[in-house]
């Protein structure tokens, strides 16, 4: 504490250097509310013009990678299956281990510990490391390229965001909570699905959603294992297209009509994005008033 | 025994295995890379691997020193930005704005952290590599296709600025108050006792949202690759192109079936990344641990 100056001169002097230090915080703070206007501002100016029903609604035509006919249909719909399913796939794995660290294993703090920095570290893997994973997997058990072997990977990648989220829910349930369900003669099944997993449901739903954001937009993890196709898939087997995949592909062709094209799915995949952090506000904001 | 013990036989028996199951994911994904890349290392020396610039896989050549020079590059320039940036906000909106912005900076940082890489990417072609191009590297005395380690940083600290800030932001709320009210009361000016009395307790804490960053920037694939010019050589200044590890990855899925070693030199480059980012994961959430058991 000796730093702390006393004279009165001093004292302007550390005024001062207040004021500054305040301005260039300042400073910062905006520039980063501008950066992100700036960029929805610049996805948007190359996005829309480029963008047409025929984009959405059709699936590649014979000169589509040379400027001609066609959209991205095939993509939009292939990220919408491959999202759906690794979601799905993760919250058979993701709400059960939340439910356990947080039923089961209350008590045993070294053990909860533990897993929970396991979790953190898969959190910390970044996906292109899940796709060559992913890639490894399908060595192993002879799978072809396929919406498959893509969900998997997928679910693989979001499941440790799915669980970090809705655990952080469920470590928002009283203490106490357990005890009383166990007084009332309730088994940890019970417990488990009446009980918290309904405290625990806004947490639930935002995680769910951040998890199918995250899967939507990744590229990386998808990359070796869905294969990429001009049409729809028909079964789980087949290889899929997906939204980032095609808005990258696009974008290193050198015709500036498939390059427009990128800008277009950028901005429709920016939108999709915009309205599930929409929906994750809502979620938090309205649900939370149904808890104890 | 009746349905319900069934149920809860069930019940409890899918969560342990669930549970199991993501317990050894971390090990199986560090295994299944190693068993990949065992191929390449038993036929070179690892101090070869690493140490070597020459990459050239239809020759046999699996030099990986470009590549990880290349991601040290990018990383390095983005965490020199990302880190002053997100420290200056996270004391500002902790501790002087006002509740709207606080509600602002959330809003924006919760989008920015959902955008896709691939976004990102979009953007850095958009923007960033022509700035460089034209206006940022002639300025300097450099000539730039403006696809360089540079771009590769900016993209990178745009990206990686929110989850720093998330956490600094914690780390700023868990510092008890009282502190800062002694401080306060012997006279200190508000910024004083922010310089030292809450960057003092707050250090380790710094330390390691950077340690968490810098994970997350490595692992960053698309964005990286799509600015960063991804040529196999190790950049000498920030405004040469460069190749880091993820790029390398992701580049040259399809041909790598078609050469021998080639699929286990990528899963080596794989493994070489898991293994940095685990490192900075666990010295991160040691040191986060500490922090909250003092």
């Amino acid at each position: 504490m000796k730093n702390i100056p006393h004279s009165s001169r001093s004292r302007r002097k550390s005024i001062l250097e207040e004021k500054i230090m305040k301005c260039i915080m300042a400073i910062a703070t905006y520039s980063i509310i501008l950066v992100f206007i700036y960029m929805i501002l610049v996805i948007s100016r190359e996005g829309i013009p480029a963008l047409s029903w025929e984009m959405i609604s059709e699936i590649p035509g014979g000169g589509f990678y040379f400027g001609k006919e066609g959209g991205i249909l095939n993509a939009i719909i292939g990220s919408v299956y491959l999202s759906v399913g690794g979601t799905f796939l993760s919250l058979l794995i993701s709400i059960p281990v939340a439910l356990y660290l947080n039923i089961h294993l209350l008590h045993y703090n070294r053990i909860t510990a533990g897993i929970r920095y396991l979790l953190d570290i898969l959190w910390g893997i970044p996906s292109i490391l899940y796709g060559a994973f992913g890639f490894v997997l399908m060595i192993v058990f002879h799978l072809q390229a396929s919406l498959l072997a893509g969900i998997i990977t997928l679910a693989l990648m979001i499941t440790p965001i799915i669980i970090r989220a809705f655990d952080e829910a469920l470590q928002g349930i009283p203490e106490g909570m357990l005890e009383a369900c166990y007084a009332m003669g309730l088994t940890r099944r019970q417990i488990a699905f009446q009980v918290f997993i309904r405290q625990a449901m806004p947490g639930l739903i935002t995680a769910t959603l951040v998890g199918f954001g995250r899967a939507i937009g990744d590229a990386a993890s998808v990359l070796f294992t869905t294969g990429y196709t001009d049409y729809i898939p028909k079964n789980l087997y087949d290889p899929t297209a997906s939204l980032p995949l095609a808005i990258f592909f696009q974008l290193s062709s050198p015709i500036p009509e498939v390059r427009e094209r990128a800008y277009a799915a950028a901005f429709i995949l920016t939108i999709i994005i915009l309205m599930i952090s929409l929906l994750i506000r809502l979620c938090t904001s309205r649900l939370s008033k149904y808890q104890i | 025994m009746n349905r319900g013990k069934w149920f809860d036989l069930l019940s409890d028996n899918w969560m342990l295995l669930a549970t199991l199951l993501m317990s050894i994911l971390p090990l199986s994904v560090g295994f299944g890379l190693l068993i990949e890349s065992m191929p390449l290392l038993r036929q070179y020396h690892l101090r070869h691997l690493v140490s070597s610039s020459a990459w050239s896989p239809a020759e046999g050549k699996f030099g990986m020193i470009s590549f990880i020079t290349g991601t040290l590059w990018v990383t390095g320039l983005s965490l020199c930005m990302a880190a002053p940036v997100s420290l200056l906000v996270s004391i500002y909106i902790t501790q002087y704005a006002k509740p709207w912005l606080m509600r602002t900076i959330h809003l924006v940082m919760d989008i920015l952290a959902g955008i896709p890489s691939v976004v990102y990417g979009v953007w850095g072609v958009l923007v960033i590599v022509p700035w460089i191009s034209q206006k940022l590297a002639p300025a300097l005395g450099y000539s730039s296709s403006g696809y360089c380690v540079l771009s590769g940083g900016i993209v990178l600290a745009v990206m990686s600025i929110p989850y720093i800030l998330h956490l600094q932001i914690e780390i700023f709320r868990t510092i008890p108050i009282e502190l800062k009210e002694i401080s306060l009361s012997l006279g200190a000016t508000y910024w004083e006792t922010i310089k030292y009395v809450l960057l003092k307790q707050a250090r380790r804490g710094i330390i390691a949202s950077v340690g968490l960053g810098i994970s997350k920037a490595l692992g960053e694939t698309i964005a990286v690759l799509m600015v960063v010019g991804n040529v196999p050589q190790i950049p000498e200044n920030m405004f040469q192109a460069g190749y880091p590890l993820p790029a390398l990855i992701a580049n040259n899925y399809g041909e790598m079936m078609s050469i021998p070693h080639y699929l286990s030199a990528l899963m080596f480059a794989g493994l070489i990344l898991f293994l940095i980012i685990c490192l900075f994961n666990s010295i991160s959430h040691w040191i986060i641990h500490k922090m909250h058991q003092t």
